[in-house]
């Protein structure tokens, strides 16, 4: 399979005045197409930064961050809908930005809004959408570009349990669904297990990979999963290995 | 659930008791006013008080009808009025834009901190002489001074809105690969819009300071000027009009911009 997204030996190092911190050391991973991977490690170890990096938005102190022209959408902790803009214009905001906000573009982004259910809140301003149904308005926004692989950022964390299981659910049937790789860093070992081929499991501060684990289910759909006797067992495993 | 049919028993009385409430309010206010004005005027005619010393509402309302009279009253607000909507268009304006080039600039912004706080602070009436030989002694001195009272202030408050960006929205428009002029044109100046309403109610009261502080140093028209006049020769049904029309044009002038709120921010 095609490699889409890897790091080289990559460390990272913040500077202030009160000192330095290393957020990453020689951090080494690789996504290949269509997977889709979760990255899990406990707060505050520099999971952000990691995203950062695989987005371009920070460059590595050392080391390298290969993407090999795959384009990238980012999908953060709340949906981030601006108030302001209807949902159609929320999911037009990338096709404006990237300015490529032509007729054939749009059709695509209403297509898959359609597709996913939001056809009827397109005219609606966010705040009359429910937090699931916001946040599957985030996950079109990102994909309205068609993005080779989208970048999670604890996506489900700002949302209730029963919310963040069925959004979970819905997030992972549109990525499946658009054959999309997916990147997801999170902190939470029940998400990751639940939606990932593989596993990185980081160190605290500074950030290393300590394992690597590729999960194999007889279903794939996280809720699926989540009734899996091997669910438990992953979740032993990757708890102590966090723990560490 | 437009319709009243739907609504229950207890949420027609609930809505009923929200109404009543509202109306008690308008009546509370008004009736303020009213016992109010009839105290004054009546205190005032049984020389309770020196009307001469207090004026009285009569007196009040035979001074503008006198203004009218003479033909002097719409000459007087149009000039106040005038200088105060310039002064107040011209401290916007050039406030929003400086605040738009000091968050583009960090460097800037940093280098010229003290400098705004230092202005703000100073009393800008302090430079009143000095605005009279610049200006002029016409309507541009006090268009100037109204610009000056104005101006530290719009910059200060657009400022603080541009930099309270959500952060999480700043990366967001980043990982799109978002320029910086499209972070300012789709995120940064939509989101200060309340910032910018604010901004606009705190003027309002800023120009109209202005313009009455200028008037007071320099004037031959204006309602300030009737004010400042009135005070000299003793003429206090002049200094109440005055500042009973005062009152008046204020309020009007807040209504306006609470109504651009209104039309602006109803998505929110």
């Amino acid at each position: 399979m095609k490699e889409v997204l890897r790091f080289d030996n990559v460390s990272m190092r913040y500077h202030s005045k009160q000192g330095e911190t290393v957020a990453l050391e020689d951090v080494n991973f690789s996504v290949a197409e269509g997977e889709f991977v979760a990255i899990i490690g406990p707060s505050g170890c520099g999971k952000t930064t990691m995203l950062s990096l695989a987005a371009g938005l920070l460059t590595p102190t050392q080391g390298r961050v290969i993407s090999d022209g795959s384009s990238f959408g980012y999908m953060l902790q709340k949906d981030e809908l601006f108030p302001w803009r209807t949902i159609e214009k929320n999911i037009f905001l990338p096709l404006e930005i990237k300015r490529t906000n032509t007729p054939e573009h749009r059709a695509r982004a209403l297509a898959l809004a359609e597709k996913y259910g939001l056809k009827q809140f397109l005219k609606n301003y966010p705040a009359s959408l429910s937090g699931g149904m916001r946040q599957r308005a985030a996950l079109i926004r990102t994909l309205a570009v068609d993005p080779d692989v989208l970048l999670l950022d604890e996506p489900f964390s700002a949302l209730d349990y029963q919310t963040r299981l069925s959004v979970c659910d819905d997030v992972y049937k549109i990525i499946r669904g658009e054959k999309k790789t997916a990147l997801l860093i999170t902190h939470d070992i029940s998400e990751a297990i639940s939606v990932a081929d593989k596993i990185f499991v980081l160190s605290k501060r500074p950030a290393k990979v300590v394992a690597e684990h590729a999960l194999a289910f007889p279903e794939n759909e996280p809720l699926k999963r989540r009734e899996n006797q091997e669910f438990s067992r992953w979740f032993e495993i990757l708890w102590k290995e966090l723990n560490a | 659930m437009k319709n009243t049919r739907e609504f229950s028993p207890q949420h027609l009385a609930y809505l009923r008791g929200v109404k009543k409430k509202s109306i008690l309010v308008n009546v509370a206010r008004f009736s303020i006013l009213f016992f109010f004005l009839a105290l004054w005027e009546l205190s005032a005619q049984l020389a309770w008080i020196n009307p001469f010393i207090t004026s009285s509402p009569s007196r009040i309302a035979k001074a503008i009808a006198d203004l009218y009279k003479n033909g002097t009253l719409f000459h007087h607000v149009g000039t106040t009025l005038w200088e105060t909507l310039a002064g107040f268009a011209i401290a916007v304006a050039v406030g929003y834009s400086v605040a738009l080039a000091l968050w583009w600039s960090e460097a800037l912004r940093r280098v010229l901190e003290p400098y705004l706080v230092v202005l703000n602070a100073l009393p800008k009436i302090a430079l009143g002489p000095l605005i009279i030989i610049w200006c002029g002694t016409g309507s541009e001195a006090i268009v100037f001074m109204t610009v000056l009272i104005g101006l530290i202030v719009a910059i200060m408050n657009m400022l603080g809105g541009f930099m309270a960006t959500d952060e999480n929205k700043l990366l967001l428009l980043k990982s799109m690969g978002a320029s910086k002029l499209q972070i300012l044109t789709k995120l940064v100046i939509p989101s200060s819009l309340p910032n910018f309403i604010s901004m606009l109610k705190i003027n309002v009261g800023m120009a109209w300071i202005g313009s009455i502080m200028g008037e007071y140093i320099v004037s031959k028209a204006g309602i300030g000027y009737l004010i400042v006049y009135g005070g000299q020769v003793f003429k206090l049904d002049l200094v109440m009009s005055a500042v009973f029309i005062l009152c008046v044009l204020a309020a009007i002038m807040y209504a306006l911009v609470a109504l651009l709120e209104r039309l602006v921010i109803k998505n929110r």
